[in-house]
């Protein structure tokens, strides 16, 4: 029997820090002491926190280090493992308190979390189907297999659950449809494209719970009546291909993938697509056109997949976390489900927080929880004490939340009201440096290259709402661009084809909608409130700091710069080319911009 | 045609032999790959790596001259596999028995030996075709340029009935007919044995009725065909040829044969559009007008009658055809008075039954007719036989495989096979003088297999000399996977390089068709 | 059947239907660029987009089907903005020459812009700008002014089965080539020229055409095809005596407006400076213009000289029914059955 257990967390992102070194010299370090029988080392899926790997837990008495290095391990090994002393340096340090915290339960990036469907992620080897049977696992799809179809649709249905790929659209009625279209061959697909850049999620509950996925598709075969699931998984993610693999393999050798799974008289199989990259190969059809080996591009919906998907099949597509939410839903009932939620949106959703926050990584908190908490709790506060301005929802596709919203709760349809939606749980937070004409230009140039290119509201109007924002950013706007763009933005959302196009336009029309102000400041002013946009800013020298030293006039490539030796400088902004060297030259802080 | 072009997208199998579709039927060739698209099994046989082959699920690429074994084969596996429509061939045919005799010796294995075609291809040939729901035979020359082209479509029909393919929809046995006016021609009697409608000419009834229309007696005997006029003029019998809008001169097979035959013929008319090597050798040309510079109508290979309207004039002086006639029949005493086309095609309807109920108003009305249509409340007939034959019951007749008339040896090694491309039509009268086309496709390229090319030391554009034991040819070469080693091909549609200089006029005994698929050819390099 | 409301007015249409056969039937209007009843719905130009109550978006009404009691309003202003900033969004991307454009007069992307009043673009920036590709002798690619409807591309896949031209690239760089951008000559294109017919702008263009007639100046005349037996419909199109272009015919039954490149581009034979215009006759062994009186003379003598069974015809299978059987009568009646046309070459 071990005494400890160490988990060492093996997703993409404390690999990348490198966890895995880190393993490498603890097993040598156990050896050293003899320790190697009593000490088990687990490599675990992700923690979500990610930006302290690698993470480094001590089980049983649960001390949390983290930023674990290799030149640590010896320390570890000889001080916590032999001596029992817990290595206070390495704990994680609350950045508003500035203490350190022992278990990660007592960090704010984690209490105020609400972890099921990332419940065995970082807890359990992901590449060990026993580990999370032990953990309830496949007991929801050993009822299903006994239920009837309609009875695992109503009980999905009443449990509130709706997709988590972006539009919510709710579950049960998906594979009601699914279920209903006639068809001798149907299929289920999991959606693990896992486009929009800021997002990860999708990636840590593959890597780190694969066969909660595989469980849900079964289920989701057992109800809509399908023995044959695709798993549409992009190729940038080598790793979770290669756990679902191997999980896949597990699951057949214990009967719960093939023929006649447990004597149900249920068949069901795996494949596993990788696909090319593309952002609009997320949205279904296009997903479904390029498993068929055509090129990934959206199709007119009606017929929907639920009639006529893959090959002309009925087929249901759901998202990677909708299908990890199903075996909890089985295993305990609709109403333990919907105890957790809004009205309109139950259970939890996991989001990706990224930006001007303390701590970044993955968080999963329940539906309703307000943006205020995930901002400020988990996320706890904005780095280096600056102002909070806005947080961007769902990715490029997404919209932006204004201080005023804060309190808002965060449901599908409360960020739809406010113009931003859920999407795939992307979570940008700006401070009082970001200038949002400059953040819907960014976001707008990721959805304008991802244009496919077949309908002409997104195909064009993407381009031309890029073109208007990058001459507002550049000081070139022209007095009726706003106007303009907005009405541009309004059309192509209510005419492109797929969500692409449809939600592209969100970003522009939320900072228009609560930052207006920004927009008329570039164009009236050709003033940057934010100081970001770098065609609008306006050097000068100021008199008081300036020493004469004439670093700035040799470091001005347009001869702007004048002043006597020793005496204050100037800049003429008529020749002035706002390249900055000047600024980054200035050893005393002259140089300012307005 | 039995069927119709509208029916083939729909149908569960094409069998496609000998029909380089794509190109000579363009547009069919859409259909049959449409239908390919929308799930049926295409069958393509053909002695060359055809366009339309490459969208087949199965190619048989058969040794030239070797239809009937082949179709024989596919029979005989039907029947050996049981899937012959027992039904269809008690109630609607006779002489099962003795063609399934016939056909018994047809082993895949023996049929195999005869056309090259491996003989489990043969088997999976027979079962795609014969467990389709609906499955449609079509071929074109490939079937009937040979000496036994009569014998290889009897076995076409003899396929079709045991599969009981006949008489319903998206199936039949369906010729491709090459001309836009070839099925008319035959429907109006431009044939030496029967007149309008097929009537045999030395039938009774046929003479009484033409009699009392014409007012003039018919002659009774059947009259010479085309192959036959040529010995004809060169026997002496023959002493005045009429020809309006035809060029043997270059489509003929042996041509050296009609060129001395139409030196000798003493008096000879050419109406034509284009002054063509025949007309060039004719004692009074006669200026005719196009197909876009006059009224009528054209019947096409699904025996559908469509309208065909004038848009301009005839250039200079030329007339339309018909006027032509008229004028000639005046000078003769003949009294005819057409005010136009339309009076014309009333007579037609009048004295045929199978276009009795075809009006020009209903055509316009209508666009196009398919006959029979007997009477003016019929709706025209999509496909043909379909709840009786029109001899009453379905005849199969017994096949046997003949040798091409000429096969390689080895004086004349290769084997020459004929037909169309694409870009050109025919002897190129048309289509060589178009402003595109014409400098598009502007020389005959004969093609021949990578392996002849190196043993006979041939690069790609190279000029050869093609000789046949009855004339030669110069003409450039493409190397191509299209024709299998042993296997030369050229179109006819280029003077400069007249393929029917080598074609042998041996024809078939029944329908007088010359052998222009197989010759026996040598092949050598040429000094331009 | 299945009911519903267009404009106010109720329709009743089969239940696969979609909003735009529903609009259809009642005479409403839509315009559209990428669809066409005969090819695969792809909902790309987003043209024909009208409100359904319920939807939160516009919907393509070419291939979004009818629900019984469906609210579907054609002509709201919210409809018409979204056609007018698609226009716009065209226009910015599309060269201004109609003066010279051959396609001036028969331009759906001209006729759209007149109907909502959209005379130049609001937004200015990146335009496409691409070589004309005009190597081949049939017909002008100019992909500048391609709205990529895609009827081209799914024309060449679906109708005629070359598929020859694809959608290269994406997004604004997308455009319809032929793979790898070689010329149409290099690739499996048969030149038909169905896509030539299929383009609603002047994208595609055929040579023989240029400069001979703005399309309101020609007569369009409905016949047959002169070259292979299957008959296809061919619209010829007339100005001053001269067909000046050719396209296949819709409404023949046989073809359904499909053609090959013989019968869409290989009847300016009619034209050639080496067509017969007088009769000529054989003189001291040349064949020397002659008038028709003393042509026809000639030949009823010599016809009128032999004997029936002395005489030999043969026929055409190219002429018309109607000379075909004149032809037959006249040898007929002269008392002769030598009479025999090309049937079997
Ligand atoms: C441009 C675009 C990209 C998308 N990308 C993804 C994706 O990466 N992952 C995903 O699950 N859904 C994505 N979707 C949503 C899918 O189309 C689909 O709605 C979803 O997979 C359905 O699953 P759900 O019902 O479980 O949410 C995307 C949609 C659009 C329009
Ligand atoms: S909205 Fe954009 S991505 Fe979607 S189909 Fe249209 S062009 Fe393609
Ligand atoms: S001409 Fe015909 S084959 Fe060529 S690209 Fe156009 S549609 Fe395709
Ligand atoms: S060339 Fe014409 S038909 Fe083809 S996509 Fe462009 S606009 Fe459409």
């Amino acid at each position: 029997m071990y005494e400890k257990q160490i988990l060492i967390c093996a997703g993409t992102g404390c690999i990348s820090s490198g966890s895995m070194h880190v393993q490498e010299s603890l097993s040598e370090e156990l050896k050293k002491h003899g320790l190697q029988d009593k000490v088990r080392i687990i490599l675990s899926g992700c923690h979500g926190f990610c930006e302290k790997g690698p993470i480094f837990i001590v089980y049983p008495e649960d001390i949390f280090y983290c930023e674990v290095k290799v030149e640590d391990v010896p320390e570890l090994v000889e001080e916590h493992l032999v001596k029992g002393n817990v290595v206070e340096r390495l704990l994680y340090k609350d950045p508003v308190s500035e203490k350190r915290v022992f278990s990660h339960k007592d960090i704010p990036f984690y209490s105020k979390q609400k972890r099921q469907i990332l419940r065995n992620c970082g807890v359990i080897d992901p590449e060990n189907i026993d580990e999370y049977i032990i953990r309830g696992g496949y007991s929801g799809m050993k009822k299903a297999l006994y239920m009837d179809p309609l009875e695992i649709i109503n009980t999905v249905k009443s449990s509130g659950l709706r997709g988590r790929g972006g539009a919510g659209f709710p579950t049960g009625m998906k594979w009601e449809f699914g279920y209903r279209s006639p068809g001798d061959k149907k299929y289920v697909v999991c959606n693990a494209d896992e486009g929009d850049p800021g997002a990860f999620m999708d990636r840590s509950v593959l890597e780190g719970d694969p066969h909660a996925v595989l469980e849900g598709l079964i289920i989701a075969g057992r109800a809509i009546g399908s023995d044959e699931a695709y798993i549409y998984v992009r190729a940038e993610y080598p790793l979770a291909i290669r756990r679902l693999r191997k999980a896949i393999a597990q699951a057949e050798e214990y009967g719960f993938l093939g023929n006649n799974i447990l004597d149900s008289g249920t068949n069901f199989k795996i494949n596993i697509k990788e696909g090319a990259g593309a952002f609009v190969c997320g949205e279904e059809t296009a997903l479904l056109a390029s498993i068929e080996g055509e090129r990934g591009i959206p199709r007119p919906r009606p017929p929907f997949p639920a009639v006529k998907g893959l090959w002309g099949k009925p087929t249901c597509i759901n998202n990677v976390e909708t299908l990890a939410n199903v075996p909890l839903i089985l295993r305990n009932g609709a109403e333990w489900y919907s105890a957790v939620g809004t009205e309109g949106s139950k259970g939890t959703k996991i989001f990706a927080v990224t930006g001007k926050v303390n701590n970044t990584g993955l968080c999963e908190v329940p539906m309703g929880i307000s943006l205020r908490e995930i901002v400020f709790d988990i996320g706890g506060g904005i780095r280096g004490g600056k102002k909070y301005k806005a947080v961007q929802i769902g990715g490029p596709s997404g919209g932006c939340i204004p201080e005023e919203l804060l309190d808002l709760p965060v449901d599908f349809d409360s960020l739809t009201a406010k113009g931003a939606m859920m999407g795939s749980g992307g979570m940008v937070v700006m401070d009082e440096d970001t200038c949002m004409v400059d953040l819907a230009r960014y976001f707008l140039s990721f959805t304008q290259s991802e244009s496919c290119g077949k309908c002409t509201p997104c195909r064009e109007g993407t381009k031309r709402m890029l073109e208007i924002l990058e001459r507002i950013t550049q000081g070139k706007g022209e007095p009726d661009d706003i106007e303009r763009l907005e009405k541009l933005a309004l059309s192509v959302k209510d005419s492109a084809l797929c969500g692409l196009g449809q939600t592209a336009p969100n970003p522009v029309l939320t900072t228009l909608r609560y930052f207006r102000d920004e927009y008329e400041a570039h164009i009236f002013d050709r003033r940057c409130p934010a100081g970001v946009c770098k065609d609008l800013l306006s050097y000068y020298i100021d008199p008081e700091l300036c020493i004469g030293c004439r670093a700035c006039t040799k470091a001005c490539p347009a001869e702007a710069i004048s002043g006597e030796k020793k005496e204050p400088h100037v800049i003429d902004e008529t020749k002035c080319i706002r390249c900055g060297a000047c600024f980054e030259r200035c050893k005393k802080g002259a140089v300012k911009t307005r | 045609m039995t069927n119709s072009i509208g029916e083939i997208e729909d149908a569960g199998a094409l069998l496609v032999i000998g029909s380089n579709t794509t190109e000579t039927h363009p547009v069919i060739g859409y259909r049959m790959k449409m239908a390919k698209r929308k799930g049926a099994a295409l069958i393509v046989v053909d002695p060359r790596r055809v366009d339309l082959a490459e969208h087949a699920d199965l190619f048989l690429q058969l040794r030239p001259g070797t239809n009937e074994a082949l179709l024989n084969g596919l029979i005989h596996v039907i029947i050996e596999e049981g899937l012959a429509d027992e039904e269809f061939v008690r109630e609607r045919t006779e002489g099962f028995a003795e063609m399934a005799a016939a056909v018994k010796k047809y082993t895949p294995g023996y049929v195999e030996e005869i056309t090259g075609v491996a003989a489990d291809d043969i088997r999976r040939a027979a079962r795609l075709y014969a467990k389709a729901e609906s499955a449609a035979i079509f071929y074109t020359m490939g079937i009937t340029q040979h000496s036994s082209g009569t014998n290889n479509v009897l076995a076409v029909a003899n396929l079709a009935m045991v599969s009981g393919n006949v008489g319903k929809r998206s199936a039949g046995v369906n010729p491709l007919r090459g001309q836009n006016n070839v099925q008319g021609a035959c429907d109006m009697g431009a044939l030496p044995n029967v007149v309008t409608g097929y009537q045999r000419v030395d039938h009774r009834d046929t003479q009484s009725k033409f009699k009392k229309d014409w007012g003039v007696k018919l002659p009774v005997a059947p009259g010479l065909t085309a192959t036959e006029i040529i010995d004809g003029i060169l026997d002496g019998g023959i002493k005045v040829l009429y020809v309006m809008g035809e060029n043997p001169a270059l489509s003929d097979a042996n041509l050296n044969h009609v060129l001395e035959a139409l030196a000798k013929v003493e008096f000879l008319v050419v109406q034509d559009i284009f002054l063509t090597e025949t007309a060039a050798q004719a004692d009074v040309v006669l200026p005719a007008a196009a197909f876009a510079e006059k009224h009528g109508t054209f019947t096409n290979t699904e025996r559908r009658v469509q309208l065909v309207r004038q848009a301009v004039n005839p250039p200079g002086e030329a007339r339309a055809d018909w006027v032509i006639l008229q004028e000639l029949a005046s000078r003769l005493g003949l009294g005819w008075s057409y005010g136009g086309p339309e009076e014309v095609f009333q007579e037609i309807a009048r004295l045929t039954p199978s276009y009795a109920g075809i009006s020009y108003k209903r055509l316009e009305e209508e666009g196009g007719l398919q006959w029979p249509c007997p009477d003016a409340e019929h709706p025209g007939t999509p496909y043909l036989h379909a709840n009786q034959f029109a001899g009453g019951k379905g005849h199969f007749t017994p096949v046997e495989y003949q040798p091409p008339a000429e096969e390689p040896d080895a004086e004349y090694p290769l084997l020459l096979t004929t037909g169309r491309n694409l870009f050109h039509y025919h002897t190129g009268t048309m289509t060589r003088r178009s402003s595109a086309i014409g400098p598009f496709k502007p020389e005959e390229m004969a093609q021949i297999s990578k392996e002849d090319a190196e043993k006979l030391g041939i690069e790609e554009g190279d000029l050869v000399k093609i000789s046949s034991r009855r004339g030669e040819v110069k003409v450039k070469v493409q190397v191509t996977e299209i024709v299998p080693p042993g296997v030369v091909f050229m179109t006819f549609h280029f003077h400069e390089a007249a393929v029917n200089l080598l074609t042998n006029s041996k024809v078939d005994p029944v329908a007088k068709i010359p052998e222009y698929k197989v010759c026996a050819v040598k092949l050598e390099k040429a000094v331009p | 059947m299945v009911s519903l409301t267009i404009n106010g007015q109720k329709v009743e249409v089969e239940p696969e239907a979609t909003i735009l056969q529903a609009a259809e039937k009642l005479g409403v209007f839509i315009p559209t660029f990428c669809y066409s009843p005969q090819l695969t719905l792809v909902g790309a130009c987003r043209m024909c987009v009208v409100e359904v109550e319920g939807m939160r978006a516009l919907v393509a009404s070419c291939c979004t089907p009818v629900r019984d009691g469906m609210v579907v309003h054609t002509d709201t202003e919210r409809v018409h903005t979204a056609r007018k900033i698609n226009l716009n969004l065209l226009l910015a991307n599309h060269p201004l020459d109609c003066l010279t454009c051959e396609k001036n007069g028969n331009c759906r992307l001209q006729d759209y812009c007149y109907l909502y009043g959209v005379s130049e673009s609001d937004f200015k920036g990146d335009r496409k700008d691409y070589a004309l590709e005009d190597t081949n002798p049939f017909f002008i690619r100019d992909m500048n002014k391609c709205i990529l409807c895609g009827l081209c591309v799914r024309t060449c896949h679906e109708i005629n089965g070359a598929g020859a031209i694809e959608i290269m690239n994406r997004g604004f760089d997308s455009k319809v080539s032929a793979a790898f951008y070689d010329p149409l000559e290099n690739s499996p294109c048969v030149f038909c020229g169905m896509c030539v017919d299929a383009c609603p702008v002047g994208a595609l263009t055929p040579k023989q055409s240029i400069g001979k007639g703005r399309s309101y100046e020609l007569e369009t005349v409905k016949t047959v095809c002169p070259y292979c037996g299957t008959g296809c419909g061919l619209e010829l199109y007339v100005k001053n005596n001269e067909v000046v272009r050719v396209k296949g015919d819709p409404s023949n039954p046989v073809s359904r407006g499909q053609v090959c490149v013989k019968g869409h581009f290989g009847t300016d034979f009619l034209k050639s400076p080496e067509r017969l215009t007088t009769p000529l006759i054989r003189k001291n062994g040349e064949l020397v213009e002659s008038s028709w009186d003393e042509a026809l003379d000639l030949v009823a003598e010599k016809l009128k000289g032999v004997k029936g069974t002395e005489l030999a015809g043969f026929s055409s299978a190219r002429a018309t029914n109607e000379e075909n059987y004149l032809f037959q009568k006249l040898l007929r009646s002269l008392g002769t059955n030598n009479i025999d046309h090309c049937a079997r070459l």
